[in-house]
């Protein structure tokens, strides 16, 4: 399925968020998620089924002003 | 200067009036020891799309966590108030927190405020609990519009960001002061040098908020320390309640007893 993750296209295999993340490599961090612009809590992650063309955001803590 | 001069953000009591941006120093042990010289216990973060296996944002977040500072992760760069809205609920999750500084651009070459979606933004994330520091301009009736929405503080700009202009609008400032007497006011934005920060808080202002004064200055750590002397200067300074301004002078030695000149006394006899 191809979708976008942090704005750019990516073929996964992952059908849920929780499962994405697992596939992406990011199991073990603590990332902030959002699909379509709609924040996904942690735990509300393995529910969110993931469509063709969804737009995936995966966020961590940076520097800012 | 707590005690005798409290603030608060949001029932919080705050000792220090610096806060500090964390975006752009040289390296991260330089800005663990600017945010130790600036004296603050505020520094601002934010959220950003991690770069395939980078791990940086874990490293950047345990350095923050080890200064034990609080954070106020922002929502920089969101251009709509959806945008906003999921980037501070992101962050409440990702920081722990529910403090956020809310900022929705409305305008690419002096990342002003688009106070409509700042408005609206603010009132959706008030209404889930977050406790909300506006990024604003230093219009008095968005500031009213921003405090109706739940806002209990609110942070006008001095100048755009990253521009070290110092005050473009110090009328508008003084007036936002005035009008908001119990409400904390924080500059954030466009501060230079450190004598701005001593103007604003000459003129009443509760605190600062600066990044790239101190990160870009050539040596910020110096600058951070700079800084904080300047506010803590421009808070006493407002607190000593400064003489009125005259146009003519008035001398501050006393006349009487001048050599030289007549004395008045004598003159009579």
């Amino acid at each position: 399925m191809r979708i976008q993750v942090n704005g750019r296209p990516r073929e996964v295999n992952a059908t849920t968020l929780e499962a994405l993340l697992r596939e992406l490599g990011y199991e073990d961090q603590k990332v902030g998620t959002a699909v379509n612009q709609e924040f996904v809590r942690d735990r509300d992650r393995e529910q969110i089924v993931l469509r063709e063309g969804d737009a995936v955001e995966i966020v961590t803590p940076r520097q800012g002003g | 200067m707590t005690g005798a001069d409290p603030l608060t953000f949001y029932g919080a009591p705050m000792r220090a009036r610096l806060l500090l941006g964390t975006a752009r120093f040289p390296s991260p042990a330089i800005l663990a020891e600017a945010i130790r010289a600036a004296s603050c216990e505020i520094v601002t973060v934010s959220l950003r799309r991690e770069a395939g296996g980078s791990r940086a944002g874990e490293s950047f977040w345990s350095l923050v966590r080890e200064t034990g500072v609080r954070v106020l992760p922002n929502t920089a760069g969101c251009r709509t108030a959806k945008e906003a809205i999921a980037t501070a609920q992101m962050a409440r999750e990702v920081f722990e927190t529910d403090w956020i500084k809310l900022e929705v651009i409305g305008e690419e070459d002096t990342l002003q405020p688009d106070v409509f979606g700042l408005v609206e933004a603010a009132k959706a994330l008030a209404a889930d609990g977050f406790k909300v520091f506006p990024y604003t301009t230093d219009d008095l009736v968005v500031a009213e519009k921003l405090l109706d929405a739940g806002c209990a503080l609110l942070m006008p700009w001095a100048a755009p960001i990253g521009s070290g202009r110092g005050l473009n609008n110090p009328f508008a400032l003084r007036a936002l002061r005035a009008h908001f007497p119990g409400v904390p006011l924080v500059v954030d934005a466009g501060l230079g040098a450190p004598s701005h920060a001593a103007a604003v808080m000459e003129m009443g202002y509760d605190a600062v908020l600066l990044n790239t004064a101190v990160s870009r200055a050539g040596d910020p750590v110096m600058m951070a320390r700079a800084f904080a002397g300047a506010v803590e200067a421009g808070r006493l300074g407002y607190l000593a309640q400064p003489m009125t301004p005259r146009d003519m002078a008035e001398p501050s030695t006393p006349v009487i007893g001048r050599p030289f000149g007549a004395e008045p006394d004598k003159l009579r006899c």
